[in-house]
């Protein structure tokens, strides 16, 4: 196989990998900017693929999965904007009790309704997403270059890829192009300006987690709809601190987060590709270097070299009205 | 239409067992600047609070226009004329000025149109108030005195009639603080109403119409400013005669006990907060540090303290060097003669959660006299706390109340007599009597001169310029981390602004630029 066409197809599979860090870590931008810091991204989208998997399996319909996916997640944010909102409680705490509550109850329900040792029943046909492919990838795809671009990268992708890279721009434009974004974003700076403007610190915060509950739904569902078929135990596998660690390396702004989950997905993409095929001059790279690079590199981020990551200023704060 | 913009009944509010205000009863009329002082605590800001909408009173109406009126949360203050300038801006630090003026009263969900409507009113209401500021400059690179500018543009965009103002100059240098007068004069003209609350007397005297004034959450009286004078307010505050010029006799200074050298220091993200700053300071003399919150004050009296690393410079206590740039120790230095009564008392001078004993001898514990053995002993500690509690009239005089409970200017007292009794050679202090109340004040300032009287060297930081005047005998003027001027205690205020302000030093550059 030439360059080329390894190249195209550990870019196929970055895209593949990327759109669950896609939507977690634009997840975590809603609630983030708003000031809520949100570790239960990976509980939330576990959460959702298992819904999203049961459901499917047993409606075989896709759409009746993913709407189950979207309901759990949003609920698991609203248990975490109860504790970190309304109860000011520690917003990390309540994120990693979401993350264990989810990992244990996921397998004890998939356990006791499918018996398959904690996975669902595989799903086809309706009950889950088939690939979208594009007028005429058949046809051009001899053409050199633009064939294998056009019929591998831009086709052939599922109805999900293609709504997580729409996500992108749409996020942006809601966060500075919108009331409700001006407002996200201020309640995540100073949320003393939102009070004293007449607006709801709780309410807008709220809003801001249902936001991220919805997109890690998106993702969860992603996993156990789209991107296999059917949900298995914990298979999530960290990809919700991946994108934590994506949004932070992203600093906290949409477009950002797209380059850093492709960049993360990309170097996931190439530890798979790598796997048992020693590189020329530099030999065998261990796949647990590729695994933890992410982490390494939002770690070199934070100590300084690339920038600095300035978080939201409220972030973490629960808000009490100072007497 | 009446000629009364607010008037309030028999407001009443507690928190808990704290009963902030009692039976208020206030008339504020139409088109004019009315002052509202009392100190710390006397329950102005709760009273203003509620007429804002954050808290709804227990009893009581509140009538704007001649209406009585239910102000349940911010938005039903705004829609009923009120507006606001917090103590503590309400703003976001980075967006732009427009996007804060925006910020609540955005009038579409999508904000193109909003945008284009703020920056034609912005531009009116610069005209009309001469309120100039670039609408797409960030928060945070703008100086507070425009910051605060912004605040009350922030008001007057949603057609705010009456605006509150929570003591505004706390942050600004004296020209700055004229400066907001003057716009508050412009503002009245316009026949806005303005409520200005405030602990400082001479600036009630120089803009109100009216004055009441608040004692322990009580309306006390009502005056006219122009037939009421300092001495009667201040009085009426506390509810006693106070001695506002504290008397102190000529300095007698004898030997250097103090001597900076050069000392510069540099902050976390390599930013030159103290420069090459020098000066000696000798036993019997107190030398006062004027400047504006923010300009290397804090970071000089913190290196010299020995709690912050210096970068560079020399520091000599008592004729022997101190390694200010290496780690000084602050408890060796305790042993040398160097007492340090921290500007901030509830982060770094007191444990609030101790109790009031314990707090009396923090950093002193290792002192043979409050040990036992191994341990602290209980006793011994508590006798010396009731001796300091008798000696400086900290109240209540409880040596096992936990420290939290104690007032603002009671909790000054326990470390002022934690750090004085010690008997140190040279005495550091910042703000001694930041959120102190009037009476505590005075207490506070004689101490700090019987010092001196008794052959100290005293530093003194304080951002109260009449603090510095009252109580220095040479008086060091920062700004931007350098000593820009040094002045005696019979500088005029107009001087010292402007030293503050930095205007004197950058005439100086000029001339050095055009040598």
């Amino acid at each position: 196989m030439d360059v080329f066409h390894m190249l195209v197809t550990v870019l196929e599979s970055t895209i593949r990998v990327s759109v669950p860090l896609i939507f977690a870590a634009l997840g975590g931008l809603f609630t983030e900017r708003a000031g809520v810091f949100d570790i239960g991204l990976e509980g939330k989208m576990l959460g959702a693929a298992f819904a999203a998997g049961a459901v499917a399996a047993v409606t075989g319909n896709v759409w009746a999965g993913l709407l189950a996916a979207i309901l759990i997640s949003v609920l698991l944010s609203l248990v975490h904007g109860y504790a970190s909102i309304t109860q000011r409680g520690s917003q990390i705490v309540s994120g990693v009790a979401i993350n264990f509550i989810v990992f244990g109850s996921t397998v004890i329900l998939g356990e006791a309704w499918f018996r398959q040792g904690g996975r669902t029943p595989a799903l086809a046909g309706d009950a889950r997403f088939s690939t979208i492919t594009f007028p005429f990838a058949e046809e051009i795809r001899p053409v050199p270059v633009i064939g294998p671009i056009y019929a591998d990268l831009i086709s052939g992708h599922f109805f999900l890829t293609y709504l997580a890279f729409a996500m992108v721009p749409i996020t942006w434009w809601i966060l500075y192009r919108t009331r409700f974004g001006l407002r996200l974003r201020a309640v995540g700076e100073n949320p003393g300006a939102v009070d004293t403007a007449g607006i709801s610190v709780v309410w807008m915060r709220y809003r801001a987690v249902i936001c991220c509950g919805i997109l890690a739904g998106l993702g969860g569902a992603y996993l156990s709809l789209a991107m296999t078929a059917g949900f298995v135990k914990g298979m999530t596998a960290g990809k919700g601190y991946i994108a934590l660690a994506a949004l932070i390396f992203a600093k906290w702004k949409p477009l950002n987060v797209m380059l850093a989950c492709l960049l993360f997905g990309f170097l996931d993409a190439l530890a798979i590709r790598l796997q048992g095929n020693p590189l020329p001059l530099i030999g065998q790279i261990p796949v647990q270097l590729m695994q933890a690079l992410p982490y390494i590199l939002t770690v070199i981020l934070l100590a300084g070299f690339i920038g600095k990551a300035v978080p939201p200023k409220a972030g973490g704060v629960p808000y009490v009205k100072e007497r | 239409m009446s000629d009364i913009a607010i008037e309030l009944r028999g407001i009443d509010k507690s928190f808990g067992p704290v009963h902030a205000n009692r039976n208020i009863n206030l008339v504020v009329k139409k088109g004019t600047i009315h002052g509202i002082i009392g100190e710390n605590g006397a329950g102005k800001s709760t009273l203003m609070s509620i007429l804002y909408g954050f808290y709804q009173a227990d009893r009581g109406d509140i009538l704007v226009d001649g209406r009585v009126l239910t102000i349940k949360d911010p938005n039903a203050a705004i829609a009923s004329g009120i507006g606001m300038v917090h103590q503590h801006f309400m703003l976001v630090e980075n967006f732009t000025v427009l996007e804060n003026v925006m910020l609540g009263a955005e009038d579409s969900p999508v904000l193109n149109a909003s945008i284009s409507k703020a920056r034609i009113e912005l531009k009116r209401l610069e005209k009309e108030y001469a309120l100039e500021v670039n609408p797409d400059a960030i928060i945070e690179e703008l100086p507070v005195g425009l910051q605060q500018r912004v605040e009350i543009l922030k008001a007057l965009y949603r057609k705010a009639d009456i605006l509150i103002l929570d003591e505004p100059t706390g942050v600004l240098t004296p020209p700055e603080a004229d400066h907001l007068f003057r716009i508050l004069e412009q503002l009245k003209n316009e026949g806005k109403t303005i409520i200005l609350i405030t602990h400082k007397l001479r600036e009630i005297m120089a803009v109100t119409d009216e004055v009441s004034v608040m004692r322990r959450g009580e309306m006390v009286a009502t005056r006219a400013t122009d037939k009421t004078s300092v001495e009667e307010l201040a009085e009426l505050m506390v509810g006693r005669r106070v001695l506002l010029r504290v008397e102190k006799g000529e300095a007698r200074p004898g030997d250097v006990k103090l001597s900076v050298r050069n000392l510069t220091v540099r902050d976390g993200r390599g930013v030159t907060m103290v420069d090459d700053v020098s000066f000696d300071i000798r036993a019997g003399e107190i030398v006062g540090i004027a400047g504006v919150a923010g300009n290397g004050q804090s970071e000089l009296l913190e290196a010299i303290a020995g709690i912050r690393r210096a970068t560079g410079g020399t520091v000599e206590l008592n004729g022997s060097t101190v390694d200010v740039t290496g780690l000084a120790d602050p408890a060796e230095l305790r042993t040398r003669g160097l007492a340090h009564v921290p500007e901030d008392r509830h982060h770094v001078g007191l444990v609030l959660k101790f109790e009031e004993s314990e707090n009396a001898i923090l950093g002193y514990h290792r002192d043979p006299a409050y040990k036992k053995g191994a341990l602290l002993d209980i006793a011994a500690m508590r006798a010396d706390a009731e001796e300091k509690i008798a000696r400086y009239d900290i109240r209540p005089p409880n040596p096992r109340l936990k420290t939290a409970n104690f007032s603002g200017g009671n909790q000054q007292k326990i470390v002022l007599a934690r750090e004085m009794e010690r008997n140190p050679d040279v005495l550091i202090i910042g703000q001694p009597t930041r959120g102190v109340d009037v009476g505590a004040i005075e207490f506070i300032h004689k101490r700090i001169i019987e010092m001196r009287d008794q052959g100290k060297a005293v530093l003194l930081v304080s951002v109260e310029l009449d603090e510095i005047r009252a109580l220095s005998d040479r008086i060091l003027v920062m700004f931007a981390g350098r000593v820009v001027g040094e002045r005696t205690s019979d500088a005029g205020e107009g001087d010292l602004g402007l030293l503050m302000a930095g205007v004197e030093n950058r005439v100086e550059n000029r001339m050095e630029a055009a040598r």
